[in-house]
């Protein structure tokens, strides 16, 4: 970025998105979102010389981001932490112990990546802010944001196995609503908890 | 094999599937899902409907986007990215 205006904005527009983003789906407010954003690329330029390796800045920034978040949801609501059983989203066996009957949706019918249609963004969206918040912040870094287990769990300041259960659990259960979703031609989209 | 043991397969397979699609267990424990997957059926319909929900979530373009940085607050981070700049020069020479 040294010193080139265009790197400047460049910097600022795509970061300022995804930390909007990410907090806004954990402060869940526009308003408090749109500061998290601006604190935490204040906050960025403030402390650059604490990088310690360039090559990482996303999971840095993201750290900084995650510490704002906390700050504001310490100034607005506390959420009770809210634990999601491997156990809810088994499929269910039958009586001799198989799944033999197991109901799944024909997921075939899924349009792809480049084609996700509105109606199943909005199934997609609903379905990670259900999410329990713990949960919420490992998919928004795995997948959505595509970071690693190790970067994430240095994130969120949690043990890599502890991310690995999250994602799985946070995973089955946007699945669990596709499911239902794509079971029921997008009639009832369940809602958990 | 029994229904009993299969069950208690299918829930093994079924707790290390995200670590599965993610590359993340040792070739022993891929191997052993891949072989219990060839001959169940309902666990690799699963498994699949699971490795697209990642895809899915991958994918996401969210629609929610911050409103314009207003002048006041771009000038903000401008003069914090200056000051930063100015630090680095310093420590430089």
């Amino acid at each position: 970025m040294a010193g080139r205006p265009e790197a400047f904005d460049r910097f600022v527009d795509h970061f300022r998105a995804k930390i909007f983003h990410y907090s806004w789906l954990m402060c869940g407010h526009r308003e408090d979102a749109e500061e998290v954003a601006q604190e935490t690329l204040l906050r960025v330029f403030e402390s650059f010389d604490q990088l310690r390796e360039p090559e990482r800045v996303r999971p840095w920034v993201f750290r900084i981001a995650k510490n704002a978040c906390l700050m504001k949801r310490r100034k607005s609501v506390f959420a009770p932490r809210q634990e999601l059983s491997l156990d809810d989203f088994l499929p269910a066996m039958d009586r001799e112990g198989a799944h033999s009957k197991i109901e799944i949706a024909d997921w075939s019918r899924l349009p792809d990546r480049q084609a996700l249609q509105s109606e199943m963004k909005e199934v997609l969206a609903r379905a990670i802010r259900e999410l329990p918040e713990n949960y919420r912040a490992v998919i928004l870094l795995r997948d959505v944001e595509e970071l690693s287990t190790l970067e994430t769990a240095r994130i969120l300041d949690l043990a890599e196995d502890v991310v690995k259960t999250r994602l799985h659990r946070a995973r089955l259960a946007i699945r669990q609503m596709l499911d239902e979703y794509l079971r029921t031609d997008g009639k009832a989209v369940p809602n958990r908890g | 094999m029994e229904p009993h043991e299969r069950s208690e397969k299918c829930r093994e397979v079924f707790s290390l599937l995200s670590e599965y699609l993610n590359l993340e267990l040792p070739p022993e424990a891929c191997q052993e899902i891949e072989s219990h997957l060839a001959g169940c059926p309902p666990c690799i319909e699963f498994a699949e409907s699971l490795r697209k929900t990642v895809e899915i979530c991958r994918g996401y373009q969210p629609r929610e986007l911050p409103g314009p940085l207003e002048e006041k607050a771009r000038q903000q981070l401008a003069d914090a990215f200056q000051r930063m700049l100015r630090q680095k020069k310093n420590a430089a020479g």
